[in-house]
């Protein structure tokens, strides 16, 4: 057993990973280490071959790999050390973080702070708990993903698709791509889980047809999956009699949900924020646990990359001030917390402030709305808000708000109510196509 | 002459702006609700000539991976997606591959080059 | 050995061919390896506990419920002590967390007055009942509203794959040979005795034939001109909670029992998940392995009963097993029509505990039906440790890796399940086949991402280690492939830019 010693660790190489310790050398911290369970850095990135990312954090279009390896060529520009194949078994207070690797053994490295940054899991059918049998056949959207996009193998040939998350829909359309026929994609609420973009490119441009409130009663099949029963669902998400159609297929692809990989934590006592299922954080993106931060997917699933990378620069510079000393104990927390149509909000409370100007908040809606108010309330008064132009539980919203707004309230509050309508003049001739 | 408005979802950036274009004898004359240069040009290109970013892998020898991604240069029409697809799985790469590399140049005539999504290593 | 490279030719005799690779058939075939015997054991499925040795409880009964006199009464205690004395040494998981029937009433109370009087008379020791309050200190979770229990300190919990896995290694390495992916198609009878047994790889000539096939032992014996018993498989649905749900009971609770079974349970796992269920409900198909919405619904308001707040969001599975009812009782010993024919048939609960006091019984019947027994001197009785590296301490950690770096590579993120584990599944005798076949012995896949993260490894490590495409590797039946070649839609031509306008 060796051990070593970092200012700053972070734990999973993904894209929340790499961003952390590369904000956290340019912060000054000297030693930096990066453990990574794969034999290459990305994480998820490098299964996800479509465009789509980095229009905010590069202002260019990139595949997944494309905006792994600006990454990866960044990391391999610094002198920030990594560890591949190496699989971190405990995370204790003080920092102690034992991983194993089969060139390396068993390694102890103490980080003075440390960013968890393992990125999230898929919901599995276990979880939603579909009746029916247990056939081959069924796959969660993103193993599927690897199997097509890494390894080039397929899953089947003709694919029904249960939840519109992102993953799902872009299985959708990659399957359609391979030459297999994808027969539909079901989903439990009224509304897509999915991106707008992802809809109209993944799902419309191959006349997939979308079935909202829909689930899968049943799935049916013996050796391998042959077919999956749908039936509508009413309000309650209760399937309604009567509503039940047969769909044939060979393969179910799941994307019904990603939950924060948050065991290391978990194990170590982290309080866990009931609704995002990641670590109560501060503006720092402290946890709970002090010298331990997290960003990324296992502190919030969120929508895009750029907001992981963003968010992982706050956490990774927090976890080099820590390192040398310059952030201050943490001290007293204000809570800040989802009122009406707010799920989650992120941090879930405040330090007293550091140095720093303004906070970003990144939340998520609970219902899907037009055009909206998002408010800060402070004590009960709104002390800033802001015009959004339409709100779904899908997509991230992201509110930098100045500490002069935030002041020194018990309390803070952020709600979204729709806008008051605005009359639009329609010409009366024009005819929609 | 009859204007026709054309309800079009931008796909262009996770925003995904909402807005209308308005068409007169074949030609746009006005577009409302896109917030961006980009989400114009895409708009309006969506009524006239809609197009796709295609992503796809090719086969890889002698690599630490067996696959390569692949992404065009820009979008191509989108008929041709297809095609392209055709085209790019008979394509076999050999190892090591430079990120950002012409995989396939000029693919189907389109004037649009397939480049390597990353780099691959040689196994 | 099961069907892979190398394998030996098919047998064509056997003093002995058993019929059915679930604990009891397995547990039976480690009992005659303890005799100089040529044994086959023949297993339709591609791997041993595939059929209700799968989807079970996986309690060690302490033995109250059965009526005294009965086989479930003599075997269940029996069988209970068999456990406790070869578990370690076959490599079987048990945990003797003591069980608990509690009692929601002043009936309830009566009934379990009932049960303690039985146990006594069955043998079971140490049973005791307990108040409320005592009750409620061991488990704060249960219901409040409940009025004392039962208490059963030998009542244990044991992995039942790993149990019958146990079995069939020992037998293996003892000279037994299991054949898998062989369903039994005849019994040739002679003289109104077993003369051979027929199957699509071949016939083994035998004068002796234990009927061990679950819900398929009343057709065994009818292929042998017995009809003297029928199966009715009774399905029973499950839902299993992760891990981190694993506080939320510490011993087996059952409700109350009423005339036809022993209820819904609420039980931790001998590897520390919690589990609810089972339900029952007679079905026709004995591959009928299907969970319904009923059915589930039934179990949770069922588990609710005892412990009110159950952890839905994190249960990991659902599934369900088909128990192998033909009465009240197990039928266990000679045929009544056709010679050399032992029945180790109807064999529910509590068949798991049973299972090696049944293959005592099993092995005494065919002594009386002439089978010479004579000691087998090379029989070692139990199976190599094989190191499970989450529950080693860091040094060990450290020593093991040094010696094999395939336990510095964690496969099974949830479960902490190393690449060497995985192999040394795949290579000991009796060794996985499949994805559930690893799953089952070594708990890769088995975890909260129900195999999402490692399904793709532990895929590539089986295609390696079998030498087979991984286009070849199944889930866990014959026909349960799991992925495609990409080539295989290479026939099947894309749209063209003519016909591809959306």
């Amino acid at each position: 057993m060796r051990e070593f010693r970092y200012d700053v660790i972070a734990i999973g190489g993904g894209p929340a990973g790499m961003a952390a310790a590369l904000s956290a050398k340019q912060a000054g911290a000297e030693k930096v280490l990066i453990i990574e369970r794969d034999r290459e850095l990305g994480g998820i990135l490098q299964q996800c071959i479509h465009n789509g990312f980095g229009l905010r954090r590069f202002e260019d279009e990139l595949t997944g790999p494309g905006y792994a390896h600006r990454y990866i060529n960044m990391v391999k520009a610094s002198d920030i050390d990594v560890w591949l194949d190496s699989t971190v078994l405990s995370a204790a207070p003080g920092g102690i973080v034992t991983s194993v690797s089969p060139q390396q053994g068993l390694r102890v490295a103490t980080g003075s702070s440390v960013v968890y940054s393992m990125g999230c899991r898929e919901r599995t059918r276990g979880a939603i708990r579909i009746p029916g049998s247990r056939p081959a056949g069924v796959f969660t959207a993103g193993a599927a993903q690897r199997m097509v996009n890494m390894e080039g193998y397929l899953p089947g040939k003709e694919v029904v698709i249960v939840g519109s998350g992102d993953i799902g829909l872009i299985m959708a359309r990659r399957m359609t791509l391979e030459g297999a026929k994808v027969k539909a994609v079901f989903e439990i609420m009224p509304y897509s889980n999915g991106l707008t973009r992802n809809i109209v490119q993944c799902l419309e441009d191959f006349g997939i047809p979308l079935y909202l409130a829909h689930s899968v009663v049943a799935v049916h099949g013996k050796d391998r999956v042959t077919g999956v029963t749908v039936a509508e669902v009413d309000a309650a998400l209760t399937p309604i009699p009567g509503t039940e159609f047969d769909v044939a297929c060979d393969c179910v692809l799941l994307s019904v949900g990603l939950i924060p990989e948050n065991e290391l934590g978990r194990a170590a006592g982290l309080h866990i924020d009931a609704v995002t299922g990641g670590g109560v954080v501060d503006q720092f993106r402290e946890t709970s646990l002090a010298g331990y931060f997290a960003a990324g997917n296992v502190l919030h699933v969120h929508d895009l990359v750029d907001w992981v990378s963003q968010e992982a620069e706050i956490a990774g510079k927090s976890a080099a001030l820590h390192a040398l000393g310059k952030l201050p104990p943490a001290g007293e927390h204000r809570p800040v917390t989802a009122g009406d149509g707010v799920r989650t909000v992120v941090p879930q409370r405040l330090s007293p402030p550091s140095g720093q100007l303004s906070v970003r908040f990144y939340l998520r809606a609970s219902r899907p709305m037009g055009a909206s108010i998002l408010r800060l309330h402070a004590d009960g008064n709104v002390v800033w808000e802001r015009k959004l132009r339409v709100v779904k539980p899908s997509e991230m919203i992201v509110a930098e708000i100045s500490w002069k707004k935030l002041g020194s309230s018990d309390v803070l509050e952020f709600t979204v109510v729709p806008a008051p309508v605005e009359a639009d003049s329609e010409p009366a001739e024009e005819e929609v196509a | 002459m009859t204007r026709h408005v054309h309800a079009i979802q931008c796909i262009g950036c996770p925003v995904g702006c909402g807005g209308e274009v308005v068409i007169e004898a074949g030609a746009v004359i006005e577009m409302r609700g896109f917030t961006c240069d980009k989400g114009q040009a895409y708009a309006a290109d969506e009524v006239v000539a809609p197009k796709r970013m295609v992503t796809t892998t090719v086969r890889v020898d002698g690599g630490t991976l067996p696959l390569l991604p692949v992404v065009s240069e820009r979008p191509v029409p989108k008929d041709a997606i297809f095609d392209c697809i055709r085209l790019l799985r008979s394509v076999v790469v050999q190892a090591p591959v430079e990120a950002d590399a012409i995989i396939v140049a000029d693919a189907l005539g389109l004037g649009v080059n397939f480049r390597a999504a990353c780099s691959i290593a040689e196994a | 050995m099961m069907a892979h490279k190398g394998m030996a030719s098919f047998p064509t005799r056997a003093d002995v061919v058993i019929i059915g690779g679930g604990v009891v058939g397995c547990a039976i075939a480690r009992e005659l390896a303890r005799y100089s015997l040529s044994v086959v054991l023949l297993e339709r499925a591609p791997d041993v506990a595939m059929g209700t040795s799968k989807a079970n409880s996986g309690i060690l009964h302490a033995g109250f419920d059965a009526d005294p006199g009965t086989w479930k009464a003599r075997l269940n205690v029996r069988g209970a002590q068999l456990y406790a004395d070869v578990s370690e040494g076959l490599g079987i998981p048990r945990r003797e967390i003591g069980s608990l029937v509690v009692a929601r009433n002043e009936a309830d109370l009566a009934t379990l007055d009932g049960l303690k009087r039985r146990g006594v008379e069955n043998g079971v020791t140490g049973l005791e009942f307990w108040s409320r309050d005592q009750l409620l200190s061991h488990e704060p979770n249960v219901s409040p509203d409940v009025a004392g229990a039962l208490w059963a300190p030998s009542g244990a919990v044991v992995c039942p794959f790993l149990a019958t896995i146990g079995f069939a290694e020992n037998a293996i390495r003892n000279g037994v040979r299991i054949v898998t992916e062989c369903a039994v198609t005849g019994i040739d009878v002679t003289d109104g005795r077993v003369a051979a047994v027929v199957t699509p790889l071949g016939r083994i000539q035998a004068r002796y034939v234990v009927n061990a096939a679950g819900v398929f032992s009343g057709d065994v014996a009818r292929m042998a001109g017995d009809d003297s018993f029928t199966i009715t498989p009774r399905r029973g649905e499950y839902i299993l909670f992760d891990r981190s749900a694993g506080s939320l009971v510490n011993t087996v609770l059952f409700p109350t029992p009423d005339k036809v079974s022993k209820g819904i349970l609420v039980a931790p796992t001998v590897h520390g998940n919690v589990f609810i269920g089972p339900n029952a409900s007679e079905v026709d198909d004995k591959a009928d392995h299907e969970t319904t919405g009923v059915g589930l619904a039934q179990i949770v308001a069922g588990a609710r009963k005892i412990v009110p707040a159950l952890p839905l969001p994190t249960a990991i599975t659902e599934f369900a097993g088909l128990r192998a009812a033909a009465g009240k009782d197990f039928i266990i010993g000679a045929s009544p029509v056709t010679r050399g024919l032992v029945h180790a048939a109807g064999i529910q609960s509590p068949g798991l505990t049973s299972a090696p006091a049944i293959a005592e019984v099993i092995v005494e019947s065919l002594r009386e039906e002439g089978l010479v027994l004579s000691p087998n001197p090379a029989f070692v009785p139990d199976n190599p440790r094989r190191p499970v590296f989450h529950e080693a301490a860091p040094t060990e950690m450290a020593d093991l890796i040094a010696a094999n770096p395939l336990y510095g590579r964690v496969i099974c993120r949830c479960e902490t399940i190393t690449e060497a584990e995985i192999v040394a599944a795949i290579r000991a005798p009796c060794g996985a086949r499949t994805i559930d076949g690893v799953k089952r012995r070594v708990r890769a896949g088995s975890g909260r991402c129900q195999g999402g993260f490692c399904g793709p490894r532990v895929t590539a490590i089986l295609a390696r280690e079998l030498g087979i495409p991984v286009t070849a590797v199944r889930k866990d039946a014959p026909d349960s492939w799991l992925f495609l070649p990409r080539a295989a839609l290479d026939g099947i031509d894309l749209p063209t830019r003519e016909t591809s306008h959306a």
